[in-house]
């Protein structure tokens, strides 16, 4: 009987170290265990200790921010409150109220004007850049906008306090400039970079053949861009606007500066706003461990994770729509 | 190598015999007229003084084996030349006696000229929707008018009647053969004067090529088809004349009956023919 036949122990499964003893001379340096053998094991092993990592920090953080915010949330909260008052006073000696409607709001206003602004500009830009543009002036744009991406958050932050402060007060004649426009601005321009690269990896993902097909029947280039690349892409681009809102959303330090941080129900564009994000930064370092204020802000970081998640889950499902569905 | 011109007479005596009119009506201008062409990607020529004459209704079939200009020919011919980064030609392309490279609409050029690709490229459209693009991009909206085009298309393309219930359905998810003729479909929905065939068996069963075979046969009484094809019997089949294209030179052209027969005026040819090479 050939070993690789013998039922309990095979020459290729983990458990086969009897096997180069029972076979016969040669198959056994035929199908001993090589370097090669072992080089994937190992590999296999150190990858396995990668991926699973990733879920372990992930589990690990909501752990953490549950278990310091539960405790708020079971004794303390008030639900209706919470939701539905825009009295955030976590520090009165009188009577403390944790009323985060307007930090809610204020941080969808910030997104949502993020959005508007740099949606148009970010498509646009992976268009050209994926459909019109050419040889170096590609390339190049290519890395500055992958530049810009690299720009650290409290330089944005600054530009915003300093530049686009200027700016507005000058341009629409507000009398403060640090406002919910300011940092939608400032979080579009963040934003911006990696949807572009997103939205162009979408667009790289349709077939070459779609567009040559198109362009064979006389389909001028925003023809083909219109009736075909943008139809097969736009699983794609709608992930990569998702993630833009999860940068936004989930931006802290250029939202803190740049916002005008005033606990307000905004009803233009130029009244100041505080975002979730920033006053859990700017608040958290003068809580005592354990106090109701110090869980009170994790619970903000519980409803901020809970968002991103969604939003994060909602992108990944449909960026995956695009490859499964066809 | 030889590479007539336009006024190259017509050996009649060679035609026919498989049920092809033989006498031709007397020549007119041709519809398609390539002179002196030269072409190629960067420092590499990849077509070297290309001259061949297309005349109105006829299947030019060029065969040759990989690698040698067929499908550059064919990418010059409505300038998608152009949309290769590197892709250079020189030489002239005349269409219906003009200068292809002088008009100032490319696009315009290219509506005139249907193209079918080595492997169908159903565009992730309805059925419906792949072949209403080229009239939609042209400009027609009337919904009557649409689904006119879209069935007679599918009815020359030989699709109809296996997709008149689905029309709605991904084109993308019918099967190979049928995503060619769909293809076909979609060139011919933008009625075009000329249409361009690249190896379009390639990727299809033997009868369904059979089928196309004799949907382009058909086609021939409206309008004028070149077929590139590796397929040599493909090319006796279908091809009134045909051309042999080798490492960038056209070899030889003349009608396909005679070049069988064996009338040949290079010896290369007939080697290729009888399959020694290629």
């Amino acid at each position: 009987m050939p070993p690789e036949m013998d039922g309990n122990s095979s020459t290729y499964g983990l458990e086969g170290k009897g096997a180069a003893l029972r076979g016969p001379e040669g198959a056994s340096r035929r199908y001993g265990r090589d370097w090669a053998w072992w080089q994937d094991k190992l590999v296999a092993s150190v990858v396995f200790v990668g991926g699973v990592s990733a879920i372990v920090f992930v589990l690990g953080i909501f752990a953490f921010v549950t278990r310091e915010g539960l405790g708020f949330i079971l004794h303390t909260m008030d639900v209706r409150e919470f939701f539905g008052s825009i009295a955030w006073r976590p520090t009165s000696l009188i009577r403390p109220t944790y009323g985060a409607l307007a930090l809610i709001v204020g941080t969808a206003f910030v997104t949502g004007l993020a959005m508007v602004f740099s949606v148009p500009f970010s498509l646009g830009a992976a268009i050209f850049i994926g459909e019109f543009a050419k040889g170096r002036v590609r390339e190049t744009l290519k890395i500055l906008v992958e530049l810009l991406a690299a720009v650290p958050s409290v330089v944005w932050g600054f530009i915003g306090m300093t530049v686009m402060n200027e700016f507005l007060i000058r341009t629409f004649g507000v009398p403060v400039g640090l406002n919910a426009m300011n940092a939608g601005l400032i979080l579009g321009l963040m934003a911006a970079p990696i949807m572009t690269t997103i939205a162009e990896d979408a667009l790289k993902a349709v077939p070459d053949g779609y567009r040559e097909a198109a362009e064979a029947m006389g389909a001028t280039r925003w023809q083909v861009v219109w009736r075909v690349v943008l139809p097969a892409a736009k699983n794609g681009l709608l992930g990569a606007v998702l993630l833009g809102v999860g940068r936004a959303f989930g931006e802290t330090m250029a939202v803190l500066m740049a916002s005008g941080h005033s606990i307000h129900l905004p009803t233009s564009p130029f009244d100041s706003v505080r975002a979730l994000t920033a006053t859990i930064a700017a608040e958290l370092g003068e809580t005592a461990v354990g106090s109701d204020h110090y869980r009170a802000l994790f619970t903000l970081g519980i409803l901020l994770f809970v968002v991103t998640f969604f939003i994060n889950l909602a992108a990944d499902l449909v960026v995956r729509g695009v490859r499964g569905g066809r | 190598m030889v590479s007539p011109g336009p006024s190259h007479p017509v050996p009649v005596e060679g035609a026919g015999g498989r049920g092809r009119t033989s006498v031709r009506p007397v020549q007119g201008p041709p519809k398609l007229e390539v002179r002196d062409l030269w072409l190629g990607y960067g420092s590499r020529t990849v077509l070297r003084q290309v001259s061949l004459s297309v005349r109105e209704n006829e299947i030019l079939g060029i065969i040759g084996p990989a690698n040698g200009g067929k499908t550059s020919f064919l990418r010059a011919l409505n300038r998608m030349n152009e949309l290769t980064p590197g892709m250079w030609v020189r030489g002239q392309i005349l269409l219906d006696g003009e200068d292809i490279s002088r008009l100032p609409n490319v696009y315009s050029l290219r509506r005139r000229i249907g193209v079918v690709f080595p492997l169908p490229v159903g565009l992730p459209l309805s059925i419906y929707d792949n072949v209403a693009l080229a009239p939609r991009l042209a400009g027609i909206r009337s919904k009557a008018k649409l689904d006119e085009i879209v069935e007679r298309c599918l009815v020359r393309a030989a699709l109809w009647d296996e997709v008149k219930d689905r029309l709605h359905a991904l084109g993308s998810l019918l099967s190979g053969g049928q995503q060619q003729r769909l293809t076909i479909a979609r060139a011919l929905s933008q009625d075009p004067e000329l249409l361009l065939l690249d190896e379009f068996s390639i990727a299809v069963d033997p009868v369904t090529t059979m089928r196309i075979e004799d949907v382009l046969k058909e086609l021939k009484r409206e309008i004028t088809i070149v077929l590139v094809t590796n397929l040599v019997q493909q090319a006796r089949r279908l091809a009134d004349r045909t051309a042999f294209f080798l490492n960038g030179e056209v070899v030889e052209i003349g009608e396909t009956e005679a070049l069988f027969q064996g009338k040949v005026e290079d010896p290369r040819t007939l080697e290729y023919l009888e399959g020694k090479f290629g």
